[in-house]
């Protein structure tokens, strides 16, 4: 058993392994704290290796004392190798880890699993989330999946996809007139009056271990080496800190050599605490009314700020703003280039990219992976308007003529 | 001027388990030390050389009051003061 309790991540006071996630010294943050000193490295590498396809292989560094069983499978993305989008760019070896391929299509399937498998460990009847939409989609699905009763609140001005797509499964549904921020206080302040698993709230120091598991597919799809850069989204900057912590562990474990890699944060400008942090040299954010297209990262407060801009600097990256233009490019360059298509937050993080590769900032010889956390089905709106359509009558003569007056001569036949 | 502070659970065991308490004050500052003389362990709890934590939010009727003045940030009459953690969300 590697699992040992919770710690405050500021003056490292101890609590029991229950639903809890402050500090009560301190207000800092808790997180789950480990022992892997009785681990073999061989064989703990030959458990994952012969382990379910999904993030259980990795069991031993998630908060359990035995593996959970079930759940909707969650996890083993593609990294996709993505030469011509490496070749735009001027880069060289370029990944994209495609977390669109999960069972709500985002990322956030990785948290709620862990989330939800606790919840039922420690007994709870009913899970809760505040959401900017990918984890609503996620906690109504998980919650059906294990037959608890669920309320997820989000703010009312949400994408149509990502409402349609949690109501679906027969959640409480409840709208907040505000934004996600007013939505993350109304959720603090009831999670202190009902006894119910908030999987982002009283139970987000497990919830938030989910997100090693993308580091560790990342390592074991590169033959447990590490990539040299990471560039990921900020929204609370948890994702962003803990696929940094997933490395450090396995690193820490000799499970990896090496260095961390470079860990550059994308944020989109109309919602940019960590990146004006980063800017301004602070250690902490101050808080912003978002305005963005990129809604899953509109968080104007950001839970982990601090822990994101340490990782930023201290790996020697950094974290940049990008404009919902240069969003909605970069949602149409990876769909042009890989065959992806994202949500916004994935247009974030490829502006991003194409920013770090334009300003020389990435090398040619380094191996990069931007994590792309979301499905573009989500946030249509993006492609809405940015092509034209032939409209033809069905037949031959028509497409052909059609087709000589909009594809330039010597075109492929 | 009589203001409502909401108490959040993880403060509770040093506010006799009260909720809610009602104090005067014209600043969030003079609310929070009218706070700290009733309840002497408050203070360290949520405060450090005389500023706030930095996992501590604090909120006058809904608004962050790192949007208004932080600790200057005036109350009105009858307005509602939240003291929550930060850590939440995301």
């Amino acid at each position: 058993m590697a699992i040992e309790s919770l710690r405050c991540k500021e003056c490292r006071t101890e609590y029991p392994l229950d639903a809890r996630y402050v500090c009560e010294q301190c207000f800092g943050p808790l997180e789950v704290a480990y022992d892997y000193s009785d681990l073999d490295v061989a064989e703990v590498r030959r458990k994952i290796q012969a382990g379910p396809r999904s993030i259980w292989r990795y069991s031993d560094f998630l908060p359990f004392v035995s593996a959970p069983r079930g759940s909707l499978t969650t996890g083993t993305t593609p990294l996709v190798r993505a030469d011509r989008l490496a070749q735009h760019l001027g880069l060289g070896e370029l990944y994209i880890k495609n977390d669109a391929a999960n069972p709500t299509h985002s990322f956030k399937d990785r948290v709620v699993s862990v989330a939800l498998a606790k919840a039922i460990e420690l007994g709870f009847e009913v899970v809760a989330c505040a959401s900017t939409g990918n984890l609503a989609n996620a906690v109504a699905a998980h919650a059906a999946h294990a037959g608890l009763e669920s309320y997820v609140f989000i703010p009312a001005n949400l994408e149509e996809q990502k409402v349609l797509a949690t109501g679906i499964y027969g959640t409480n549904l409840v709208a907040v007139n505000g934004n996600y921020d007013d939505v993350n206080r109304l959720c603090t302040e009831i999670s202190g009056e009902h006894d119910w698993a908030f999987v982002n709230v009283n139970l987000r120091p497990y919830y938030a271990e989910g997100s090693k598991t993308l580091a560790y597919e990342i390592a074991e799809q590169l033959a447990f080496t590490l990539p040299d850069r990471v560039v990921a989204p900020i929204a609370s900057g948890s994702l962003f800190t803990k696929i940094g912590r997933g490395f450090a562990e396995w690193l820490e474990l000799g499970l990896l050599n090496g260095d961390l890699p470079t860990f550059n944060g994308a944020q989109a400008q109309g919602c940019s605490p960590v990146a004006q942090a980063y800017a301004d040299g602070r250690d902490v954010c101050k808080p912003v009314r978002p305005d963005t297209i990129a809604k899953s990262l509109a968080i104007g407060n950001p839970a982990d700020g601090p822990y994101a801009l340490d990782l930023a600097r201290s790996t020697g990256g950094g974290v940049d703003a990008v404009t919902d233009d240069e969003i909605r490019a970069g949602v149409r360059l990876l769909a042009q280039t890989t065959g992806i298509f994202t949500e916004t937050a994935g247009g974030v993080t490829i502006a991003t990219l194409r920013k770090l590769a334009g300003r020389g900032d990435i090398g040619a010889d380094e191996r990069v992976v931007a994590v792309i956390t979301g499905e573009g089905l989500k946030t249509l709106d993006v492609a809405r308007d940015t092509f034209e359509r032939w409209e033809i009558e069905p037949s031959l003569d028509d497409f052909e003529s059609e087709r000589a007056d909009r594809v330039p001569a010597g075109a492929a036949r | 001027m009589a203001v409502t502070v909401k108490i959040p659970t993880q403060l509770r065991a040093v506010t006799d388990g009260e909720a809610e308490t009602e104090v005067d004050g014209g600043t969030v500052g003079e609310v929070l030390d009218a706070l700290f003389d009733r309840y002497g362990d408050l203070r360290d709890r949520i405060c450090e050389d005389g500023e706030l934590r930095r996992f501590v939010n604090v909120y006058v009727s809904g608004e962050d009051i790192r949007f208004g003045d932080g600790l200057e940030t005036e109350v009105a009459e009858g307005s509602e003061v939240t003291i929550l953690p930060a850590v939440a969300g995301g």
